[in-house]
């Protein structure tokens, strides 16, 4: 009875540990694509894009 | 949300006990896919050949591409042929619980629900895409959504449980990368780009049949009809050595047209006697596990004959980049 309550545990522990590893990789692979389309963008603009006459 | 309606309120019942007694119903378990799971749905070691010659498509296409831009269309080939692989995997769960090759992919132990795989597949196919087109090209980008389409509508749901020539067909699948590579960078499809296709797409079937060969029962048992299960054995010794022998003058082509030079033509023309040389063999050792060994070991050959052709092709075009 008592290892079935602490098997549970774990399963719930290991189930938290990676919902937490997955919102990570999520997290992470957003900020990444964000970086991405930013630098792709500047890449587009050219390196002029800060030169232009006001 | 929680259900009371099976909660009787009598002398002696605790709040404790009630709620131990409460039925939780709060919609799907909560996942025990790991990030591990999540990657292993992405297929890696087929993304690594798709990654490599999408590369050598870039490097082999006439023109630059901004580093920057370069990264964003290899990334967006990965991650489109990863997205492939995880809808695959959500469409063939059925069978791949039941072949040994394919029994520890993360759906069939019950990691990742197909549901999971449906949706990350799905998502991850329409950002690929979208990215490459937005940043790099829509050339590119609609190469890449055609190839995506492909390899799931054609390929996978409609000819690999209908015919034994289901990898000739949607193998062509396998073969699109060089043509996106060179595509995201020129924006257009000529015919070098073509040949590189060819090569893979004449590959493919030998490739995929040495592996049948040997997981043969696999197949029987999923009632796949691979090459070897309908047709049988012999036919399919045939049948590798019949396309063996169309594949090497045209893994030669790319020195014929100036594409590349002396030492591209030297290597493919040894690496296509090995290749010809284990069609051969395949053919004339037909019984016991000597013809399971064989089969192994021209599949494997296969593997490294795609690798070292298309790495010759990468380096003569680098050298030739250096030299200027």
């Amino acid at each position: 009875m008592l290892s079935e309550v602490e098997d549970k545990k774990d399963d719930s522990d290991t189930a938290t540990r990676r919902q937490r590893a997955r919102s990570i990789a999520i997290g992470l692979g957003l900020f990444f694509m964000v970086a991405l389309f930013y630098a792709a963008t500047i890449v587009h603009m050219g390196a002029n894009v800060a030169k232009r006459a006001m | 949300m929680k259900r009371l309606s099976n909660t009787r309120w009598t002398r002696g019942t605790t709040v404790a006990n009630v709620d131990a007694s409460l039925d939780y119903d709060i919609g799907a378990e909560p996942s025990q896919a790991s990030v591990g799971d999540y990657f292993a749905l992405l297929k890696p070691r087929v993304m690594s050949l798709v990654v490599f010659t999408a590369f050598v498509g870039m490097i082999a296409a006439p023109g630059t591409l901004h580093p920057v831009l370069a990264f964003i269309a290899l990334l967006s080939i990965a991650v489109g042929a990863g997205a492939s692989g995880a809808l695959n995997m959500w469409y063939d769960a059925d069978i791949d619980k039941e072949m040994a090759r394919t029994a520890a992919r993360p759906i069939p132990r019950g990691n990742v629900t197909e549901q999971e795989a449906l949706a990350f597949g799905t998502f991850l196919s329409a950002i690929s895409c979208v990215m490459l087109g937005l940043l790099v090209n829509w050339v590119a980008g609609g190469l890449l959504a055609f190839t995506i389409a492909f390899y799931i509508f054609v390929y996978t749901m409609w000819l690999k449980r209908r015919t034994p020539y289901n990898i000739v067909i949607g193998g062509a699948a396998g073969a699109f990368p060089p043509m996106i590579g060179w595509a995201a960078v020129t924006g257009t499809v000529s015919l070098e780009s073509i040949v590189m296709f060819l090569i893979i797409f004449m590959w493919t079937p030998p490739h995929t049949w040495a592996l049948a060969l040997y997981r043969r029962r696999d197949y029987e048992r999923v009632r796949v009809p691979m090459l070897p299960v309908a047709s049988g054995e012999a036919e399919t010794r045939r049948q590798i050595m019949l396309y063996s022998l169309a594949l090497v003058p045209i893994a030669i082509l790319p020195a014929f047209i100036g594409m590349v030079g002396v030492t591209y033509g030297v290597v493919s023309v040894v690496l296509g006697g090995g290749f010809l040389w284990h069609a051969r063999r395949v053919q004339t050792t037909t019984e016991g596990r000597e013809a399971d060994n064989v089969a192994r070991s021209m599949f494997k050959f296969s593997i490294l004959y795609l690798f070292v052709l298309f790495a010759t092709l990468l380096g003569e075009h680098v050298v030739a980049r250096i030299i200027g």
